[in-house]
């Protein structure tokens, strides 16, 4: 919606901030207030590019917010430094600066933890503000004294000095601080941090770096609340040391989900319905100190009722009234040209990544006694295994065979207890799966592992993004479009898994068969040389099973695969040599006719070995 | 400033400060490991307990009945609001669970500012431990040593139940992994609604315990509530022991620090735990199962 008119968010950003000193005063705005809302929704902007969009849920901003304010007021009070708009920007830096410092800390652990350790080390920097810092930040008296910004343009000064003239100060802020979140929040970080924020462990899987990702969704939001602490000084002519408390980090939180996260501005729109019904319900109904108890209701009402908030209420209704009739037509008009593309032949094979030594030709994948043990249980043991490049290898065994735990050691998500791995002749055992998958392994897995609140091309464009970037890059302000042959890259794989007329429909709209092929399209879409497939037909209808061969074939071209299945006859189908797993080990290698005739595997399929017969 | 009395009796402090840690923070743990719920209200609850143990005293006058009363009550609206509200949440995010629990902790704070306002209230011990005890080499308040005693039972009941009857077996194996625990045909859900009014009561009879010690306010769970966290961080979330161990430890490192100066308590804490997490990211008894 947004992206087919670039700038409409920017323009009418711009439009609003420039009517509302028009329009707000007859609502019952007082200038204060408003300028309050915006410092809050600038607050707020980094805080949702965290939360909303990154899904960090930090009860801990406050920290920044306040390091921030009491750099830039101590620097403007005390320190003699005349420059407003400068201190603001180095309160900036320091409050980033901090932030990545407890970013380091606070992202050692994910979910629960992260929300415990920020709230204490917001608590931790209140006392520190409170008592050793006291001398600098004032301790409980604050610092008085903050002065309004001037600009001295040589024919003349503007000086912002209150009300609606430092309204326009803030607002100019507050749009620099839009246009930056947009930006980031559409670059290619933009979309990994989306990605971290629907399935950490595939978008770890396909080669993002998620932990320097996250680090840097930390540091932004603390510039933000850096800055935006600034100019609450500034604002005030005072810097409360109340900035620091727990509160504040609390408010910013219950604003952010009333507005709408993930939205940008939810918590501008959350900031004015707090700020305004703080006012209306304190003098209006003469509630006094209730007013906080009906917010807190309103809070919970809403994050039980109406997740996406406020914002995110209005666009459903919007998408409801609008989007209805749209949808009728595209499911007829699907209808219509689902047996035509289905008749397509696939477009041309996808090309894997280009080989880094190609002066090496042995095996592409070599396993030596690879055994792994979980307390007393062994999943495997002492496995060699070797495939040769371009080969097809089917890999079958009974369930508890030990198959998965396999793939996941030749992928590097479980370490093994013993044994080396050797891909293209580098061993790459004790790496990690985001530096295997950057080498050109991977694997598409037995459960799906999608990215299920984004679409079908959005989670192509993740997987994509992670080979033509590499695993870690910090191009914050540039657009997913400018990303070179990531359209072309993304097309094709839509072409391939045949997915191209969903590529618009959200994960969750999908049927199961859709899903299964868009799990292999995750990690065809990073363009391996050894993709490991790990059961892709489980759960698939006869035909889909069918069309599902078809694919395999067709990606398999220049390109070495290796999969598990229990579909015995799709599998000898497709594949050319076949490796027996029973109880952890090899139990034998050889073409499929070798294995249909081998009496080992008979037994071993027909429980044999225990004596029992299966049903 | 610093003499051995003076240590000893911050030593004590500690101990009892750690033993109402250990507790409160017990009850969080054990709804995080079963339910895998964080309740950010976990703080409220204690808050509550001490004014409910207040109302009960104030018509009963017996202290023993307070503290019945606080902590039936706790208990009784942990259940609640796990029936009426948390049970909604248990298929969605941690983040809405976090932000309804935080929501839930503000509405019961002002709530309890409405009905009883800010002012601070005072519950006083029981007279038979009232006054100080000569320990031969200090003085100590009475009350004091009686906390850690009455928490030390109240701890050894908790490790009864969970480590002695069949709901405790559950509640232990449904940490380790709760999908199992239910497809063996034991209807989790009850369990979930049991564990969370258990763990809400341990927060509750903490608060009304620790109601003689200070004074009420409605604000009195949000110190603990971060506290707590600490004291899971370092002990290791879903572990029983590692609540009781790093409540201990955090407890001391509190008195201590407060002794040379307490603006550096929090300086302390937040040092130690940091330190825990670059040794021992899981916590010092914590098992790598639940995140």
């Amino acid at each position: 919606m947004l992206k087919q008119r670039p700038f409409l968010t920017e323009t009418l950003t711009a439009i609003g901030l420039i009517v509302a000193p028009f329009v707000l005063p007859h609502l019952g705005f007082a200038p204060n207030t408003v300028n309050r809302i915006l410092v809050w929704g600038l607050f707020g902007l980094g805080f949702d590019i965290l939360f909303g969009f990154t899904g960090l849920l930090s009860f801990g901003q406050s920290a920044f917010y306040g390091t921030g304010g009491f750099v830039a007021a101590y620097l403007l009070t005390r320190a003699g430094f005349s420059n407003v708009l400068g201190a603001l920007v180095i309160g900036m830096i320091a409050a980033a600066a901090t932030g990545y410092l407890i970013g380091l800390i606070a992202l050692r652990r994910t979910g629960i933890y992260f929300a415990m350790i920020t709230v204490a080390i917001a608590e931790v920097f209140f006392f520190v503000e409170f008592n050793p810092l006291s001398d600098f930040t004032g301790g409980e008296n604050g610092l008085p004294g903050v002065p309004t910004p001037s600009f001295n343009l040589g024919f003349t000064t503007i000086h912002f000095t209150n009300g609606w003239s430092l309204y326009q100060f803030i607002a100019l802020c507050y749009f620099v601080g839009v246009i930056i979140a947009l930006r980031i929040v559409r670059s290619p970080v933009g979309a990994i941090l989306s990605a971290i924020r629907d399935n950490p462990l595939r978008a770890t899987a396909v080669g993002h770096n998620i932990h320097g990702y996250k680090l840097t969704a930390f540091v932004i939001a603390a510039a933000y609340a850096g800055f935006a602490g600034g100019l609450l000084g500034v604002l005030q002519a005072f810097m409360p040391p109340d900035a620091f408390t727990f509160d504040t980090s609390g408010q910013l939180v219950m604003q952010t989900a009333i507005g709408g996260r993930a939205t940008l501005f939810g918590p501008l729109v959350g900031a004015t319905v707090w700020l305004f019904l703080q006012d209306f319900l304190q003098s209006a109904l003469g509630l006094g100190a209730a007013w906080k108890l009906v917010l807190g209701v309103v809070f919970v009402l809403l994050v039980c009722f109406l997740r996406g908030g406020i914002v995110g209420g209005i666009s459903d209704l919007y998408r409801l009234a609008s989007g209805r009739r749209k949808r009728t037509e595209d499911e007829t008009e699907g209808d219509a040209t689902d047996t035509e593309a289905k008749q397509e032949s696939p477009s041309a094979p996808m090309l894997a990544k280009e080989v880094e030594h190609p002066a090496y030709s042995g095996p592409i994948l070599k396993a030596t006694g690879l055994t792994k043990r979980y307390g007393g249980l062994v999943a495997n043991s002492d496995i060699d295994f070797s495939v040769d490049q371009g080969e097809l290898r089917g890999i079958i065994g009974p369930n508890g065979a030990g198959k998965s735990t396999f793939f996941k050691m030749l992928t590097c998500e479980v370490a093994p207890t013993s044994g080396q791995i050797v891909f293209e002749g580098r061993d790459i055992t004790g790496l990690k799966v985001t530096e295997v998958c950057q080498l050109g392994l991977t694997k598409s897995y037995q459960v799906n592992q999608l990215f299920t609140g984004l679409t079908v091309r959005e989670n192509l464009t993740i997987a994509a993004l992670a080979e033509l970037r590499g695993k870690f890059r910090l191009d914050l302000f540039r657009t997913l479009a400018g990303v070179k042959g990531l359209t072309e890259q993304v097309e094709h794989t839509l072409a391939l898994v045949n997915l191209t007329r969903r590529a618009d429909t959200p994960v969750s709209e999908l049927a199961y068969g859709e899903k299964r092929r868009l799990e292999i399209g995750l990690a065809l879409a990073t363009s391996p040389r050894l993709l490991l497939l790990d059961e892709p037909l489980a759960g698939m209808s006869p035909r889909e099973r069918v069309e599902t061969v078809e694919l395999l074939k067709s990606i398999a071209r220049g390109r070495t695969m290796i999969i598990i299945d229990h579909d015995m006859d799709s599998l000898f189908e497709l594949v050319e040599r076949v490796t027996v797993l029973q109880e952890g080990r090899v139990l034998v290698s050889g073409t499929p006719e070798e294995i249909k005739t081998n009496a080992a595997v008979q037994e071993a399929y027909l429980g044999g070995v225990h004596g029992e017969i299966a049903a | 400033m610093i003499s051995w009395p003076n240590l000893i009796s911050q030593l004590f402090n500690g101990l009892a400060l750690g033993a109402l840690l250990a507790l409160i923070s017990s009850g969080l743990t054990i709804i995080y490991g079963t339910l895998g719920v964080l309740n950010l209200a976990h703080g409220a609850m204690f808050m509550i307990g001490g004014y409910a143990g207040f109302v009960a005293y104030q018509y009963t006058e017996s202290f023993i009945l307070a503290v019945i009363a606080g902590s039936l009550f706790v208990m009784l609206l942990g259940v609640a609001m796990e029936r009426l509200i948390i049970r909604h949440f248990y298929h969605r995010p941690h983040e809405d669970q976090l932000l309804v629990t935080f929501g839930l902790g503000i509405c019961f704070v002002e709530l309890v500012r409405l009905v009883f306002s800010s002012q601070s209230q005072i519950v006083p011990p029981p007279a038979l431990f009232r006054g100080i005890t000569n320990l031969g080499f200090m003085f100590y308040p009475t009350y004091r040593l009686a906390v850690v005693g009455i928490v030390a039972i109240a701890l050894g009941a908790l490790f009864l139940v969970l480590y002695r009857t069949r709901l405790g077996m559950i509640v232990r194996a449904g940490i380790e992994d709760s999908v199992m625990v239910d497809s063996l045909g034991i209807n989790v859900y009850r369990v979930f609604m049991v564990v969370f009014g258990i763990g809400a009561m341990a927060a509750g009879f903490a608060g009304i315990v620790n109601a003689p010690v200070v004074s009420l306010t409605p604000g009195i769970g949000d110190d603990i509530l971060v506290q707590t966290f600490v004291v899971v961080v370092i002990g290791g979330v879903g572990s029983f022991p590692g609540a009781i161990l790093g409540g201990l430890i955090a407890g001391e490192i509190i008195s201590v620090t407060s002794m040379f100066n307490p603006g550096y308590a929090y300086v302390m804490l937040f040092a130690a735990m940091t330190l825990v997490l670059v040794v021992r990211p899981h916590g010092l008894l914590g098992a790598q199962g639940r995140e």
